[in-house]
């Protein structure tokens, strides 16, 4: 009948424990908020589509935050952006997590000395787990912090 | 008789996260029921002070701030301020500069067009030409990133020549692009361009006439779908374009009217064709030399002021470099095509049905960082 | 230059239109690499609607229109080694372009930052719309009769100033936000 009727008939238990469980359900389905900035953003579109495939992870934008586990600062954010990144995080349901993509979130990037209306820096606003640099970081590097990312959460400890 | 209906106005916020406004832009949409009564964009969210970082760099150092304003179609950025800087400082480039910019600038304007026209088959509804396009587009940032080493923000085009010497592989590779990539505009066409349903989503949806179109300072793409032939590599001719023959498509209302979504939309199509027979005709005749021989140690421009304009992907942009003989400019004013594209979107979406923003939107082909700066 | 031609035959034009005396406040100005029309702000009006009415002229499209700091205020030293900058001018640059035509002309009008009043050519043009609004939200330039002058690119609630006047101070913090790096 079903797949896991066969699963069970077949003896393939795996006994592990409930943390490991649960960051393995975690951290292969990081569902992200659909959302982009500015010049990364179009570097993490690349990533999404053919070539590079971000749904190999379990990475699928969503339109809203409410649906979403990760959100990925693509790009710059600007003074008058910043509230609304905020809200943006507020609104994800816990556990969440954060990915900074770029120079200009992390730190505000060529915009940092005359930049009046740039951010310094996401993590003035909301805390960061992962920062990734490069301008734009290419899809590769996106993808190796998306790894690490999984890694911190393989490593995490909620039961007990 | 029966009494009008009139329901209560009702204000939408679309943005600044939504799947569909290609960045952050906030509208703030009026309804009557369905039916839109006004948009009003609200931009700046990706306000990063570009020109006030030209007021303190040097100019070889602003090409990399002009890379990130436009950032689907960054080598044609360079392109137009390398000129620029170039005319007032009065910098010949050699032929060979002049040949590759062309090409390069050709390539991106399929790259950019590529994004424009996936992206806007994913905003009414139709998922595989983005892929597709997205597919064809890496190939093209492949090959730029085999000259100048980056995918998207190149700094390869400097005032008064090429900051490397051209790939021995460029030429090659870029023919078999070439040769790879025509069939695949037949596909797309097969895909999309004929689709019953995306014609009956966007033939006579958002109507431009040329007379407003003027009015609206609209230039580019969405000007000739309106049906009016002005190309500025045409009419303002720059750089080596008056070498190539290539025509100049307009739009012609073969589905609905002239100047609607879907005009806008095949306009960029047969640009793609237009841009590939350019390439063709450049890429066998590359001359010989030094691509860095014209570039100088320190780039002075004496005191004036300079209006220069190229035909971007999305229309006319131009620098307005103020100089005062220092070695930075006193003042750089970008004309951005999209910001002023982004004035119609009230006009066109008026009266039409709330779905149909993102139609119109998507047909006008904005990019944000270049609306923001 | 066919240019200078062109332009004195548009001058000539306003002679014609405004008499001698109004109009010879209207000056050629031969900069380097092109040649524009200084107009007193208040003739401003009158010289866009002659050019945009005129079928002969028929300037039908404005390409540009950019703020400036002229930057010529005057610098004194305080005692504590402060400086305090007194008058100064601001302008606006017109690039106007005419397509059946196939005409250009550049108008620049220069007006104290005292009283940075310019009257709107959006009624003329629509494209001058947003670009108003962003030369207002950047010098601080007020185009009298624009149909809505509020700031585009700066949050609405920015009281720190028009950030690219040469004068300009960046605030240390923006709602509890740490501005500079
Ligand atoms: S880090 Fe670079 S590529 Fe990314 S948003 Fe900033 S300027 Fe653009």
């Amino acid at each position: 009948m079903g797949y896991l009727d066969k699963e069970f008939t077949d003896s393939n238990i795996i006994v592990t424990n409930l943390d490991a469980l649960l960051n393995w359900a975690r951290l292969s389905s990081l569902w992200q908020v659909g959302f982009g900035l500015a010049c990364c953003a179009i570097e993490m579109m690349a990533t999404s589509a053919s070539h590079y495939d971000f749904d190999r992870f379990g990475v699928i934008p969503r339109p809203s935050p409410r649906q979403s586990d990760i959100i990925i600062i693509s790009g710059t954010v600007t003074l008058k952006m910043a509230s609304r990144v905020k809200r943006l995080y507020e609104q994800i349901p816990d556990p969440k997590y954060v990915i900074s993509m770029g120079s200009c979130a992390n730190c505000g990037g060529p915009y940092w000395d005359h930049g009046y209306h740039v951010l310094k820096g996401v993590d003035r606003v909301i805390p960061v787990d992962v920062y990734i640099p490069g301008c734009p970081p290419r899809p590769e590097a996106l993808l190796e912090g998306l790894l690490k990312l999984q890694e911190k959460i393989r490593n995490e400890s909620r039961v007990g | 008789m029966i009494k009008e209906f009139v329901s209560e106005e009702m204000v939408i916020n679309m943005g600044p996260q939504h799947p569909s406004t290609h960045g952050v832009l906030r509208l703030e949409v009026k309804l009557d029921g369905e039916i839109v009564k006004e948009v009003i964009p609200h931009i700046g969210y990706l306000h990063r002070c570009f020109e006030k970082h030209t007021e303190a760099l040097t100019y070889p150092q602003i090409v990399p701030y002009v890379d990130r304003m436009d950032y689907l179609a960054a080598m044609y950025n360079e392109f137009g301020f390398a000129l620029a800087v170039e005319r007032m400082a009065g910098i010949e480039v050699p032929p060979r500069v002049e040949y590759m910019r062309v090409i390069l600038g050709e390539l991106q304007r399929i790259a950019s067009h590529l994004v424009a026209v996936g992206t806007y088959g994913l905003d009414v509804g139709a998922f595989t030409p983005f892929l597709f396009c997205f597919r064809d587009r890496e190939k093209i940032l492949s090959l730029f990133e085999l000259v100048s080493g980056a995918r998207l923000l190149y700094n390869y085009i400097w005032p008064g020549g090429l900051s490397k010497e051209i790939h021995p592989d460029f030429v090659r590779l870029t023919k078999e692009f070439l040769v790879y990539f025509k069939p695949k505009l037949t596909e797309l066409n097969r895909l999309l361009t004929g689709n019953k349903i995306f014609i009956d989503r966007t033939a006579n949806l958002g109507v431009l006439d040329i007379e407003k179109a003027i009015n609206y300072g609209v230039t580019g793409p969405n000007l000739r779908a309106s049906g009016y032939k002005w190309d500025l590599r045409r009419d303002d001719p720059y750089s080596i374009y008056d070498k190539f023959d290539f025509e100049i498509p307009v739009g012609d209302g073969a589905m609905g009217t002239t100047g609607d979504c879907w005009d806008r939309y095949y306009i960029r199509v047969r640009e793609m064709e237009e841009s590939i027979k350019i390439i063709e005709q450049a890429i066998d005749n590359i001359p010989d030399g030094d691509v860095k021989s014209a570039i100088p140690k320190r780039i002075k421009v004496p005191a004036g002021q300079l209006y220069t304009r190229v035909e971007n992907p999305r229309g006319e942009l131009g620098y307005f470099i103020i100089s005062k003989g220092a070695n930075n400019p006193f003042r750089v004013k970008v004309r951005p095509p999209s910001f002023i594209h982004l004035m119609l979107l009230d006009e066109l979406c008026r009266g039409n049905l709330v779905a149909d923003i993102v139609a119109i939107l998507g047909s006008i082909d904005i990019v944000l960082g270049e609306v923001d700066r | 230059m066919a240019d200078t031609e062109f332009i004195k035959s548009v001058t000539d034009r306003f002679t014609l239109l405004l008499g001698e005396e109004k109009a010879s406040q209207i000056v050629i100005t031969e900069s380097p690499f092109e040649t524009f029309l200084t107009v007193p702000a208040e003739l401003i009006s009158v010289v866009m609607t002659e050019l945009y009415d005129n079928p002969a002229l028929g300037f039908d499209s404005l390409v540009l229109l950019t703020g400036n700091d002229e930057d010529d205020a005057v610098k004194t030293k305080n005692d504590d080694g402060s400086e305090t900058l007194t008058g100064g001018n601001l302008s606006v640059v017109y690039h106007l372009e005419s397509l059946p035509n196939r005409k250009k002309i550049i108008i620049k009008t220069i007006v104290p930052k005292a009283n940075p009043e310019v009257p709107s050519v959006t009624p003329l043009w629509v494209s001058a719309d947003w670009q108003e609004r962003e030369a207002y939200d950047m010098y601080g330039i007020i185009f009298t009769g624009h149909p809505n002058l509020i700031r585009i690119l700066m949050p609405y609630d920015w009281e720190f100033g028009f950030p690219l006047r040469k004068d300009y101070q960046n605030p240390e913090f923006y709602q509890g936000i740490k501005v500079p790096y």
